[in-house]
């Protein structure tokens, strides 16, 4: 899969040239800074319904996080091992393949 | 020819960096509580016969084709690990990608109508991002707009313009951008400005965070057609031998 380490590498370049290109910000999330566009648009609005579980600081917001990240990448690991090694299989009988 | 293609896409986005500078960017999902309630059983309203319809065809589906039970899981998890990544943008602040395209182009829009909604219930249970009343609003965007653009492009395949990879990667692309947009618009409904109301509103924040989403939307597409390549290298389901030979 040559092709997919060219793919990879462009990615690569495109997640590293913002901390270059805006060094000096603090990469915060989106929603909070929409959080703060709507309190300028309309000063008055409160929210009316508050999150039923919040991760309790930042450590544990992270650990979540990365456990999504981890179960979801083990799974696509998983179903792409699986997938290579049926090919695999099937294409052992006949080694011209 | 391919490799033209990819620098072209290359030059765009060398174009699209000099462009932007550093701005304030918004709205990943639309957090808990701040969607005005009307705004929020309105958008619940229209969500909710998608999601109904999609779980009818995911149900229908898994009957009668349980041997793709497999690829589904990895779509669902392709979403789920990419609305995981907050990536850093050029505007100086993070948004995360969908992953919605990769299972439209699949197995079409429906599937992950379900798929996605699961990923946005989760984020917002467990990780107060997004929410319960605004859930209505996000499932519309990513998993209802998201797959029906992502299925939509991705048919220019079947029209012959484009090649299978590039219409992968335009799917996912678009769909990522459309998430936001849709975003926007819901945002600007429920806050119009105070002067030039809605428009202006959405103005604001489409034009602000559009920017931020386009190098994360291409981020997006350049792994889809990862994944697919590795898929289709070692054949992996019938979807993709139907594919070649079409």
């Amino acid at each position: 899969m040559k092709k997919n380490r060219w793919l990879f590498a462009f990615v690569l370049v495109l997640i590293l040239l913002p901390l270059w290109w805006a060094r000096g910000s603090e990469f915060g999330g989106t929603d909070d800074q929409a959080e703060r566009a709507i309190q300028t648009l309309a000063p008055h609005y409160r929210p009316w319904f508050e999150s039923i579980f919040t991760p309790p600081g930042g450590e544990v917001e992270t650990l979540l996080f990365s456990l999504q990240a981890a179960l979801g990448a083990g799974v696509i690991g998983y179903v792409i091992g699986l997938y290579k090694g049926r090919s695999e299989r099937k294409n052992g009988h006949d080694s011209r393949v | 020819m391919r490799t033209r293609r990819w620098l072209a896409i290359a030059a765009l986005l060398a174009g699209y960096f000099f462009v932007t500078n550093e701005q304030e960017a918004y709205a990943m999902h639309i957090m808990e509580g701040f969607l005005p309630a009307k705004w929020a059983l309105f958008w619940w309203g229209l969500f909710l016969p998608f999601f109904l319809v999609g779980l009818r065809r995911l149900v229908r589906t898994l009957k009668e084709h349980p041997e793709q039970k497999l690829l589904m899981a990895l779509a669902g998890a392709f979403t789920f690990v990419l609305s995981a990544l907050k990536i850093p943008s050029v505007t100086g602040s993070s948004s995360h990608p969908t992953g919605i395209g990769f299972g439209a182009a699949l197995f079409g829009p429906w599937v992950m109508v379900v798929i996605g909604t699961m990923v946005l219930l989760f984020q917002a249970l467990l990780l107060a991002h997004g929410g319960l009343t605004t859930l209505g609003a996000n499932a519309l965007s990513m998993a209802v707009v998201g797959p029906l653009v992502a299925f939509t492009v991705y048919q220019l395949h079947r029209r012959r313009f484009v090649s299978q990879r590039m219409a992968l990667f335009l799917a996912a692309c678009l769909s990522d951008l459309a998430t936001y947009v849709t975003t926007s618009v819901q945002l600007a409904l429920a806050f119009p400005a105070p002067e030039g109301g809605v428009l202006a509103s959405f103005l604001k924040f489409a034009g602000i965070f559009a920017i931020t989403q386009v190098p994360l939307a291409v981020t997006e597409g350049i792994l889809t057609v990862m994944v697919w390549n590795w898929l289709a290298s070692y054949q992996a389901s019938p979807l993709f031998q139907r594919e070649k030979g079409a």
